[in-house]
């Protein structure tokens, strides 16, 4: 067991545990972060997709040792304060397309968002079908159409 | 906000009578209904349910089949009735800040009914529908049946007591108003929230709520609000717990913090059902890292620890000596065989000299109906009493059983309704707040029980496999006989679903049928008039943990019976829309159909290797048909995304649902969404392969459900103005349609009509299983050398 020291959502926070724990429990079941949400533990259904130093991660499959003092973690809780304000962008184009069905899959698929756009956007272009279709995030409740729209529409207020 | 425990109303509650509501602007010659304000300190009132059937009209066309059962009376009808002895209560509270709070008793698992069910609180009250509460109410058994969420049955069981519920309230606001001022109500007009007198004087609900509060039940006559006056019902809302979803504040069973309940997983069998014989570690595990407690439980030997990443691994090192499970021998193929051997017989001869005969013979494999959040439940077991938090659609009957296994009386069981990370028919079921009770009881401590997504697939319930048969006969521009044989591994009913049944049998117009062949009589029709026409169930009972998804017979008997309507329209030479067309047997079918041939330019040239199809559906009082256009060349069937199944793509969906009355129209046509991509994963992609005793599927990139790469470019949703004037149902209407009409897309476009489905089912597998032993894939470390 030992101490680990980073950021999350801009505070600093310290947890004693073992090394290898996956950082999603040590936000989920040591911290009491429960936005980022657990559908595989895989690096495969991405509901736990959060930001590290602005880009998008899945916390499931990163041991919390990798985590270095310096990394800021965002999660969902965290996305707004990102661009000062109440809500992101892309949370806003998510509710007037109203897109969560049972929303278990949201957080992760708006976190995976953002970070999409920023590097569409970091490469000079925009959102395209294909980068819709490249997507790995699943929603079982099939929002898929709405995302897409979703993520179109918040392109265009980032 | 839960509400306060209200007592019941006496058999004959004393009525009280308030003259002026006779004149009140609603009009006096509109039904009537009773309502109860109950004794509480702030005003609560409640309703009952009542039973209410629409009879179908039959348009003329071809040879008229008879009505069949479901036509006339489904399963809707039959959990209406079912509900309707018990119903007593559904009680709305009227706060002192204005909002009116309601303790739903269904489960809100993503299907919207907490925002439906506000709207039609607001609607009735003159409310505004950001002042309605909504939440879950807790496992109340005096409801007996009406606290079952399934067969798209919510808004439709709730409609008329909701809003006579909400009327209640509303007239008893206004009374209180006009005693206060000495002026009758019908001088008075309420709008968000607030009561106006023609002389100008206002009054919020909220300043009326304990004035209007009784220390006697009484009753009260209500009329309910006519549609032409609907300002809110009918009118597209966003959900009420939209926020909560994209800002990650939306509280999952799995989110609580319930004192000591610690993270719990369970090592599960190498085949299901298998039981443990013997733990060689179990002390060496319980001394792992984090971990607090090991136990041997029915189902496998539970770890208990301080994160869920810690069990896992605790899982993993488990030793354990497994008993063998209940289908050890059974794998696709030899299912598939007991299938065929209890297949019914077809009747009409294959070989009619006077008419042409299509058959068809499908097959539709195991599917998962594994939500995105897994089986999850907390427990807390005490000496005398426990507490139960879970996503629970049949909170009743899970209160009763696990009080059984516990040892302890029903009502020292409290049962909470989680919000639901989905369901899909999973939450009909409560596997895991069963485990979860009997880990809590052994251990005698709290515990957080969730299970790994590899179990969900492996152990969790499937939609059961299944063959349908079908013999069609036409002659000279007529359809003789329509005969579909559908056998399938049993469907567990064993949630509340049965016990209604049961219940019910007595009353229902089809003799001695079990329950699986009552739902099924109750829920399939052929929609075309097709002469003689006979649909029958016959089940192979096995031990799979089976349940329904997103339906439970209809996408399958849809999608094989519309194949058929395709070859029989192809015998005629005429076109599939055309024949549709002139044999659906009403013209409420006919127009959704119309419809969608219409928005969706039927019958446009399409490139060679793509098509489109089109199918029909009815049910739950209502009708859809949906169109699409699918890509089946080879460049895209051969496209390549990592650890993906890519394949044919629909191109395009245009869906078209008439449900009555759509209460909430951008709600209906997420559901419809969803159903969509559903029918495209259940044609193109996503099964379970069972071998040897266990599916070998163990996470979403194995069991391809549909993913943005197979997602439709263009999703084209329409639905109908109202025309029933009743909502119908909405959570499992869209699959079969869309099922169907990607499988008759596909087979336009291949030249090849699919016999199995998904029709990637008996290709190569596309992923490599993971071990049954030890059970869980460990989580990848390498998650920082991915990001984007
Ligand atoms: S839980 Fe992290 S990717 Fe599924
Ligand atoms: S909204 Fe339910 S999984 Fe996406």
């Amino acid at each position: 067991m030992s101490t680990h020291t980073f950021k999350v959502n801009g505070q600093t926070v310290s947890v004693d545990v073992e090394d290898d724990v996956r950082l999603l429990w040590v936000l989920r079941d040591l911290l009491g972060i429960h936005g980022p949400k657990y559908g595989c533990g895989l690096d495969v259904c991405r509901a736990c997709t959060s930001h590290i130093n602005g880009r998008a991660f899945t916390p499931c499959s990163v041991p919390v040792s990798d985590i270095k003092p310096t990394d800021e973690v965002t999660t969902i809780e965290g996305l707004p304060a990102t661009v000062g304000k109440p809500l992101h962008p892309m949370q806003e184009a998510w509710l007037s397309l109203d897109v969560p069905q049972c929303g278990y899959c949201q957080p992760g698929q708006i976190m995976a968002a953002v970070a999409l756009v920023k590097e569409v956007q970091s490469k000079g272009r925009s959102i395209t079908e294909a980068d819709l279709d490249g997507i790995r995030n699943i929603c079982r409740c099939g929002t898929y159409p709405r995302i897409r729209e979703a993520i179109v529409a918040g392109e265009k207020d980032m | 906000m839960p509400l306060p425990d209200v007592p019941l109303p006496t058999p004959n509650p004393p009525p009280v009578v308030v003259p002026e509501l006779k004149s009140s602007p609603r009009g006096m010659d509109r039904r009537r209904f009773l309502g109860y304000v109950l004794a509480a300190p702030t005003l609560v009132v409640a309703a009952r349910l009542a039973v209410d059937t629409t009879q179908p009209q039959v348009a003329g066309a071809a040879i008229p089949s008879l009505p069949e059962p479901s036509d006339l009376f489904d399963l809707g009808d039959l959990q209406d009735l079912a509900a309707s002895p018990t119903s007593g209560l559904i009680s709305i509270m009227v706060n002192s800040n204005g909002t009116a709070s309601f303790a739903l008793p269904r489960a809100e698992v993503g299907q919207g009914i907490t925002t439906s069910v506000g709207m039609l609180i607001a609607e009735e009250m003159d409310l505004p529908l950001s002042d309605v509460v909504v939440t879950l109410a807790d496992a109340r058994p005096e409801l007996v049946f009406n606290q079952l969420t399934g067969g798209s049955n919510t808004t439709r069981s709730l409609y008329q007591p909701v809003r006579i519920a909400a009327a209640t309230a509303r007239a008893r606001l206004l009374s209180t108003a006009a005693a206060k001022w000495g002026v009758p109500v019908s001088s008075l007009t309420t709008r968000n929230g607030v009561i106006t007198s023609s002389t100008g004087k206002t009054a919020t609900y909220g300043s009326l709520a304990t004035a209007s509060a009784a220390s006697q039940p009484s009753s009260l006559s209500v009329e309910l609000k006519p549609a032409s006056e609907f300002t809110l019902i009918g009118t597209s809302q966003n959900r009420v717990d939209a926020l909560a979803s994209v800002t990650g504040t939306k509280v999952f069973a799995m989110d609580l913090e319930v004192p000591n309940a610690l993270p719990t997983m369970v090592c599960r069998p190498p085949t299901i059902n298998g039981t443990v014989r013997s733990v060689a570690n179990l002390n060496a595990v319980k001394n792992m890292p984090g971990i607090t407690d090991v136990v041997t439980i029915s189902t496998g030997v539970a770890v208990r620890g301080a994160t869920f990443g810690q069990c896992i691994d605790a899982v993993d090192a488990l030793a354990v000596t497994w008993g063998p499970g209940t289908e050890d021998t059974q794998s696709d193929a030899t299912v598939l065989a007991e299938l065929k051997k209890a297949e019914l017989p077809l009747l009409a001869p294959p070989l009619n000299l006077l008419a042409s005969t299509v058959e068809g013979d499908f097959t539709f494999y195991f599917r998962s109906n594994s939500p995105l959040e897994t089986n999850c439940a907390i427990a807390d077991v005490r000496a005398n009493r426990a507490e139960i938090w879970s996503s629970l659609k049949s909170p009743i009957i899970a209160q009763q059983t696990i009080a059984e296994k516990l040892g302890l009386p029903q009502s020292a069981v409290t049962v909470h309704v989680m919000t639901g990370g989905g369901s899909f028919g999973r939450h009909l079921f409560f596997d895991a707040a069963s485990e979860a009770a009997e880990i809590s009881q052994k251990l005698g401590k709290p515990v957080k029980l969730m299970w790994h997504r590899t179990d969900d697939f492996r152990h969790g319930r499937t939609h059961p496999m299944a063959t349908s048969r079908i013999r069609a006969s036409f002659a000279a521009g007529n359809v003789l006989t329509f005969e579909q044989r559908h056998t399938s591994v049993s469907t567990d009913f064993t949630h509340g679903f049965g016990e209604m049944i049961s219940s019910q049998l007595a009353e229902l117009p089809f003799g001695n049928l079990g329950y699986a062949e009552t739902i099924f009589e109750l829920t399939q029709n052929v929609p075309y008039n097709f002469g003689i026409t006979s649909q029958l169930l016959n089940e192979v009972d096995m031990g799979f943990h089976t349940g329904s998804m997103r339906n439970i017979y209809s996408p399958d008997v849809c999608t094989a019976l519309e194949l058929i309507v395709d070859q029989i329209a192809k015998g005629m030479s005429m076109d599939p829309y055309k024949f549709r067309r002139q044999f659906l047997k009403d013209a409420r079918s006919q127009a959704v159909l119309d419809k969608a041939a219409q928005v969706g330019d039927w019958g446009r040239n399409m490139p060679a290797g793509t098509a489109q199809g089109i199918a029909f559906h009815a049910e739950y009082k209502g009708v859809c048909a949906a169109l699409v256009e699918i890509d089946c060349t080879p460049q895209t069937v051969n496209r390549v995304v990592a650890e993906a199944c890519t394949g044919p793509r629909v191109t395009k969906v245009v869906f078209v649902v008439d449900v009555g009355l759509p209460v909430n129209p951008r709600g209906l046509e997420a559901q419809m969404l969803g159903g969509i991509m559903d029918g495209i994963a259940q044609t193109l992609t996503s099964s379970l392969h069972f071998a040897n005793g266990i599916p070998l599927e163990g996470s979403w990139d194995n069991y391809f459900y549909t993913r943005q790469w197979n997602v439709p470019p263009e999703v084209n949703v329409i639905v109908m103005p109202p025309t029933t004037g009743q909502p119908g149902g909405a959570g499992e209407f869209g699959v079969a349609a869309s099922m169907a009409a990607v499988a008759c897309a596909y087979a336009r476009a291949t030249g090849t009509i699919p016999t199995s489905f998904p029709i990637n089912h008996n290709g190569p597998l596309g992923f490599t299983p993971t071990p049954v032993i030890p059970p869980l894939p460990e989580s990848p470390t390498d998650g920082l050398s991915n990001t984007f």
